[in-house]
């Protein structure tokens, strides 16, 4: 009988091309998805050498990271970021590629628009050159980041060189309590294991807390698997997949669904297959969550202080949390839920899908952004952007001070006009809190979203329950 | 790509760990639709002031360290985003090999696609390069990668391991979309045995 073997295997092993004698595989891509940013060289040498798309009808590409989210009518007013859309429409015409322009509805974030089109479905592997492509594991899927050498390469081949990696099991049983989300369950993960924890492996979340999250958590979860520096995050596909997958624009339909289901549900891992390292957690264990300092795995529940370099034992581990705390402004044994925000900032390929919007909007409703402080919602897609608006979701964030912006990354990562200035800090849905990540100067505490709305009422982190409570009490 | 086979020349110590992408090279100038031109915007966060004048105390502003080749760090180097433009800004910059206890993956990745070393050595031998690299421009490392050793100034090697295919590629500075398509049958195999056993199998159309 064949060895039982886990989610990434299988999905692995159904994609192995080919073997080099030193083990490397020439690994079958199923999807490439394109964006602005870390594609034009890759065009730009299969033109050198004279190379075609091998298949157009395999990628799909949108641009996310330079797009304005206000005045969408008018032409980009950033000459680079203007240049760097236009030279990605005039690529995807030279070589045929499918693309949604920033006219269509179906625009956002690359890693909205791939599950949300059916492009991404489980069991493929799916490839762009960007880290947070870890979010389409979601489904069930082997998906990972790409540098522009090897989107070149996948343009040119449908393949990519790859070395199986090792599998690491993350289970999280239990149940999570009030106000607690997939956000802060991975940033609970990151703190746990590092972000250096899951280097070299590819992270199956499993366990009663994965399995009751809905697609929009279990993305969340597996977009930020590369800030604990795993290559790529998995979740079994179950029913709940299913349903999320059933009759999207490029998901199968009629018999072919059935038939794709009937494969898919083959893919979870067997009984008694081997992982190279496991990590268990409980949901009863996690509180909302929030960063304090550079690095993602710096994480402190709501109600924790911040630490002290004087506890660290090595020297030139304490000489970096006291260049983050100098960084971040803030001192040893503050507690976190006394830090004001000047920004809210609700979006992100992590954190802006409709899911998302609708637990701010939870928080927010009735409420006011407190003064002083600037906090807005991006929608992950267009699409996103309508739905919300069909539930109201608009008004309430409107009518409490939010601006209401069109889809993209946004501040994210300070490519657009979206960015903090040097000091301002930030209570952010994104997933990286580095140095200037959201503008040069600029500092991030990473959240969920309902964390980030309490913060825009509050005018500082603060404990989403609190608020919560507040609600219960006055109905 | 430039092929790498020994490399004697100035190491610069930077002992931080956890140096991510956007620390090696923000996102605000990820705006290119080259390769080049990204050194003199390499570690620019921890290299200027937000007035755009130089930090004399950042080591690659030092005169000892402005030709380095050579590039001494903690753990996790190259930890975040999956940009090329990475080992790009190294590149142009003039760094061809970074030593660290071990590296983020996609970045170690994307070193050997563009002629960059990427060197794993425990932490203390790391910790001890860095000292020698402290002596300043006197103080050359060479790195011969066909007998993969680290020769320290006082000519004490050190050993390294590397994949074969990697060290390979680099030795011989090969494209590796060439050596791929070499196998272009069995790509066609597969493609033609998806079309027969998972008709079901969906493509993207251009209609948007």
């Amino acid at each position: 009988m064949a060895a039982p073997r886990t989610l990434f295997d299988k999905v692995w092993d159904a994609h192995v091309v080919d073997r080099f004698d030193d083990g490397t595989a020439v690994l079958y891509i199923d999807r490439h998805l394109v964006h602005e940013v870390t594609s034009p060289q890759a065009f730009e040498g299969l033109r050198a050498a004279g190379r075609p798309v091998r298949r157009p009808d395999a990628t799909l590409a949108v641009a996310d990271h330079n797009v304005p989210t206000e005045a969408r009518d008018r032409p980009i007013a950033e000459p680079q970021s203007a240049l760097q859309v236009a030279t990605l429409e005039r690529n995807v015409a030279a070589f045929g590629v499918p693309y949604i322009p920033l006219t269509s509805e179906a625009q956002g974030i690359v890693h909205v628009v791939g599950p949300e089109q059916g492009a991404s479905l489980p069991g493929m592997t799916i490839v762009c050159g960007d880290s947070h492509t870890s979010t389409h594991g979601a489904l069930g899927a082997l998906a990972f980041g790409i540098g522009t050498s090897e989107v070149e390469h996948v343009l040119a081949t449908q393949t990519l060189l790859q070395k199986p990696a090792k599998n690491m099991l993350v289970q999280v049983d239990g149940r999570l309590g009030v106000g607690v989300t997939a956000k802060d369950v991975m940033l609970e993960i990151i703190r746990t294991i590092g972000t250096a924890g899951g280097n070299g492996h590819v992270i199956e979340f499993a366990g009663e807390v994965i399995r009751d999250l809905d697609m929009a958590g279990r993305m969340t979860i597996c977009n930020m698997s590369i800030e604990a520096g795993a290559r790529a995050g998995m979740v079994a596909p179950d029913e709940t997949t299913f349903a999320f997958v059933r009759g999207r624009r490029f998901a199968p339909k009629g018999e072919d669904f059935d038939r794709a289901v009937a494969w898919w549900r083959t893919l979870a891992s067997d009984e008694g297959a081997q992982y190279d390292r496991v990590v268990r957690l409980r949901g009863e264990d996690i509180r909302p969550n929030v960063t304090w300092g550079t690095s993602p795995e710096d994480v402190i529940a709501i109600d924790g202080v911040v630490p002290d370099p004087a506890a660290e034992t090595d020297p030139a581990r304490a000489a970096g949390l006291q260049r983050m705390l100098d960084y971040m402004d803030l001192h040893a044994g503050q507690r976190i839920d006394s830090v004001p925000v000047d920004v809210v900032f609700i979006g992100s390929c992590t954190n802006s899908r409709l899911e998302d919007l609708r637990a701010a909007a939870r928080i927010v409703e009735g409420r006011h952004v407190a003064s002083g402080v600037r906090a807005l919602v991006v929608p992950g897609s267009g699409i996103v952007r309508r739905m919300a608006e069909e539930e109201g979701l608009d008004r309430i964030f409107l009518d409490a001070g939010f601006e209401w912006r069109e889809a993209g990354c946004s501040m994210c990562l300070g490519m657009n006009e979206d960015k903090l200035r040097p000091g301002q800090r930030c209570a952010s849905t994104s997933n990286r809190n580095f140095e200037g990540r959201q503008g040069p100067g600029g500092r991030t505490h990473l959240c969920s979203p309902p964390m980030a709305a309490a913060a825009a009422v509050l005018g500082r982190l603060g404990d989403v329950r609190e608020l919560a409570r507040v609600r219960e009490e006055a109905v | 790509m430039r092929a790498f086979t020994t490399l004697t020349g100035v190491a610069a110590p930077l002992p931080m760990a956890n140096v991510d992408t956007d620390k090696i090279i923000p996102s605000r100038f990820l705006k290119t639709i080259e390769r080049t031109g990204l050194g003199r915007h390499l570690f620019d966060g921890l290299r200027y002031t937000p007035q755009g004048e130089e930090r004399p105390d950042f080591v690659l502003n030092q005169p000892a360290y402005r030709s380095a080749e050579i590039l001494i760090a903690h753990e996790n180097f190259g930890c975040g985003s999956s940009r090329e433009h990475a080992p790009w800004a190294l590149l142009d910059f003039g760094i061809r090999c970074v030593i660290a206890p071990d590296f983020a993956d996609i970045f170690y990745n994307n070193c050997f696609k563009n002629g960059i070393l990427p060197i794993r050595l425990p932490r203390a031998v790391c910790d001890a390069l860095m000292e020698d690299a402290a002596l300043g421009g006197n103080a050359r490392i060479t790195i011969d990668l066909p007998r993969q050793v680290v020769i320290r100034p006082d000519g004490e090697e050190i050993a390294f391991d590397i994949e074969a295919m990697r060290k390979h590629l680099l030795v011989e500075g090969l494209d590796d979309i060439g050596q791929t398509l070499q196998r272009a049958p069995a790509i066609d195999r597969f493609e033609h045995r998806r079309t027969v056993e998972q008709s079901w199998f969906p493509s993207v159309s251009a209609a948007f």
